[in-house]
């Protein structure tokens, strides 16, 4: 302390960086901050206000409360969406988060050639957009010159039909599951690498077996971590828009206007111009996202706390 | 690490590892070949494509005529949508990786009223899903007067909670509070210690936020697709999308051969940046994940 009496223009100095410091991170956040409620916090609940009120033909614009939450409750369309996201996350999910942590325990095992060419050339296909993905899958399942069915073809086997009712979810969970299975694979192979070493030799110890070591000691200690790719993964898939309307070129009488609801809320607001309708339709699908999101939470915290 | 109560010498070792690595080279395929066929595809003439294997060479190597024929169709609007797509995606990842880190600091280093509240709001917004916004954005940007413009995609786009939230854990580890207390001593301003001092020490998080949000904007389809209508100001997934839906229809085979090479195109530059900074991704793809 004795230094500061020594130069006599810090104390003055000293006053003034305190404001600075006290007025600085209002500066630093400012920009975020006013995009952020533009962007984000205004569309929110103006999509909440939307929602609210219904356009007639007669009356212009009038309140009608719940009623547009009401109409989405009962609508056959809305539910054959939901219905069907949920057949397609049922799937998708399991297969696209079993298979990246297969993939990942393999890299971790460190009993394989190559390992980085693999974590690379897996990751791959995530650089690849969500059209393009869409469109080149497209073309691969394609009836009229894809491949597969150059191969039946050529074999004299019945041409795969991919586009018919029940085959499009699969046809479409697997362009999805192409896209992001190295995604979570990186994910776990890096929670994975995380756990000490210690933990290994303390298995050899006692004796345990490959297996047992994976699924008691790996697999508990990366939990959070498949919690949080659970969450995410399904935040994508019920959000399920791309693949479906690029693929509706090909098969227009199986994807239908409102075969995803966030087809249908596209549809309701772009094709319709019901825009309150369409915001109702869209926030329900967003409090799922966050109901869900929320549950999972909820039941994770709970089995830590046992 | 080798997989517990197994040794490098070990037979039952060398069996396992052979058969792990041919499990790999299964998903490997997997992966490599939509981009082979695309690539493939994209050497092949119009009717190579219906007559030869889809996984081979055709009988002409005919890839300078597609790529004439993707840049020349429709008055060569192919090159306006790339060069959007980089305009976009460029700005959009420096805007968002500023915005993102300046915010980050002041959560990291600062203290100040309503700090929890705010960053508590802004991670609970990286769980909304981007979709449910998207109409409400539209009507947004309409009254804005912005519909049809780049800052219709651009500005939204820059919201990016998740960068914030990337770069706040960044900023915690890489820049010591000590070094900035020494800065305000020496009588620094506090925008000095930022841009002198801090900002050195994550640069590293800096570039792979911007990387992150380059990709994201390159990739991003839903946003642009709604609040950009004119042909001129799309970026190129939405463009090349529109031209795969006339090809879908009664648009002509013609389109085959442009849609295929065009795509080739439009996932050249992400997968070089891709491949060219690998540490930038996975660092910041894994960042966020393992710690939660």
């Amino acid at each position: 302390m004795t230094d500061i009496s020594a130069r006599p223009l810090r104390p003055a100095r000293r006053r003034s960086s305190k404001w600075a410091q006290k007025l600085a991170p209002y500066f630093f956040l400012a920009p975020f901050l006013a995009l952020f409620i533009v962007f984000l916090v205004v569309p929110l609940f103006y999509a909440l206000q939307l929602s609210f009120f219904r356009e007639t033909m007669v009356g212009g614009i009038r309140f009608v409360g719940l009623d547009n939450y009401g109409k989405a409750l009962t609508d056959q369309k809305f539910w054959d969406g939901v219905l069907l996201l949920l057949r397609y996350g049922l799937f998708q999910l399991p297969v696209m988060l079993g298979a990246a942590l297969l993939l990942a325990l393999i890299l971790d095992s460190g009993m394989l050639w190559a390992r980085a060419f693999f974590r690379l050339g897996l990751f791959l296909p995530y650089a690849v957009p969500t059209v393009i993905a869409a469109l080149i899958w497209g073309y691969l399942y394609g009836p009229s010159f894809g491949p597969m069915t150059q191969v039946a073809d050529y074999f004299g086997l019945p041409r795969p039909d991919l586009f018919n009712a029940q085959t499009m979810l699969y046809a479409i969970a697997n362009i999805s599951i192409w896209e992001h299975v190295g995604y979570f694979m990186i994910i776990y192979f890096a929670a994975l690498q995380a756990i000490p070493a210690d933990f290994e030799e303390a298995a050899v110890v006692s004796g345990a077996r490959a297996w047992q070591y994976v699924i008691y000691v790996k697999l508990p200690l990366i939990r959070g971590t498949i919690l949080v790719t659970v969450i995410f993964a399904t935040i994508g898939a019920l959000q399920l828009f791309a693949e479906p309307y690029l693929l509706e070129a090909l098969a227009p009488a199986v994807i239908t206007s409102s075969y995803t609801p966030n087809i249908y809320a596209y549809n309701l607001a772009f094709v319709n111009q019901d825009y309150n309708y369409s915001a109702a339709i869209s926030f329900v699908l967003g409090a799922v996202v966050a109901v869900v999101s929320y549950v999972f939470q909820l039941v994770s915290t709970r089995r830590e706390g046992k | 690490m080798a997989i517990v109560g197994k040794t490098s010498s070990s037979r039952s070792f060398r069996v396992s590892r052979n058969m792990l690595t041919a499990l790999m080279v299964l998903f490997i395929l997997y992966s490599f070949a939509p981009i082979v066929y695309v690539l493939l595809s994209s050497t092949k003439s119009n009717a190579d494509l219906f007559t030869t294997f889809g996984f081979w060479f055709g009988n002409s190597f005919a890839l300078w005529d597609n790529l004439q024929l993707v840049f020349a169709y429709q008055n060569s609007i192919f090159s306006t949508w790339l060069w959007n797509s980089f305009v976009y995606s460029t700005t959009i990842a420096v805007g968002a990786a500023l915005l993102s880190t300046w915010a980050a600091y002041a959560f990291s280093k600062y203290e100040f009223r309503g700090k929890k509240a705010i960053f508590a709001t802004v991670l609970g917004a990286v769980m909304i899903p981007q979709t449910a916004l998207v109409v409400p954005l539209f009507l947004l940007v309409t009254s804005m007067g912005l519909v049809n413009t780049p800052w219709a995609f651009i500005l939204p786009s820059m919201v990016s909670p998740f960068g914030v939230y990337l770069m706040k854990s960044y900023i915690d580890e890489s820049v010591p509070s000590e070094l900035i207390d020494a800065a305000r001593v020496d009588g620094a301003s506090e925008f000095r210690i930022f841009w002198s001092i801090a900002f050195r020490l994550m640069a590293p998080g800096f570039s792979t936020v911007v990387l992150l949000n380059f990709v994201w904007s390159w990739n991003n389809y839903f946003l642009p697709l709604v609040v950009l209508s004119s042909s001129n100001t799309l970026p190129v997934t939405v463009g090349l999308a529109q031209w795969y839906k006339l090809g879908g229809g009664a648009g002509g085979a013609i389109l085959y051969s442009i849609v295929l090479t065009g795509a080739v195109v439009s996932i050249v530059p992400v997968v070089i940046l891709f491949l060219f900074m690998q540490r930038y991704w996975l660092g910041g793809l894994t960042t966020g994940s393992v710690k939660a």
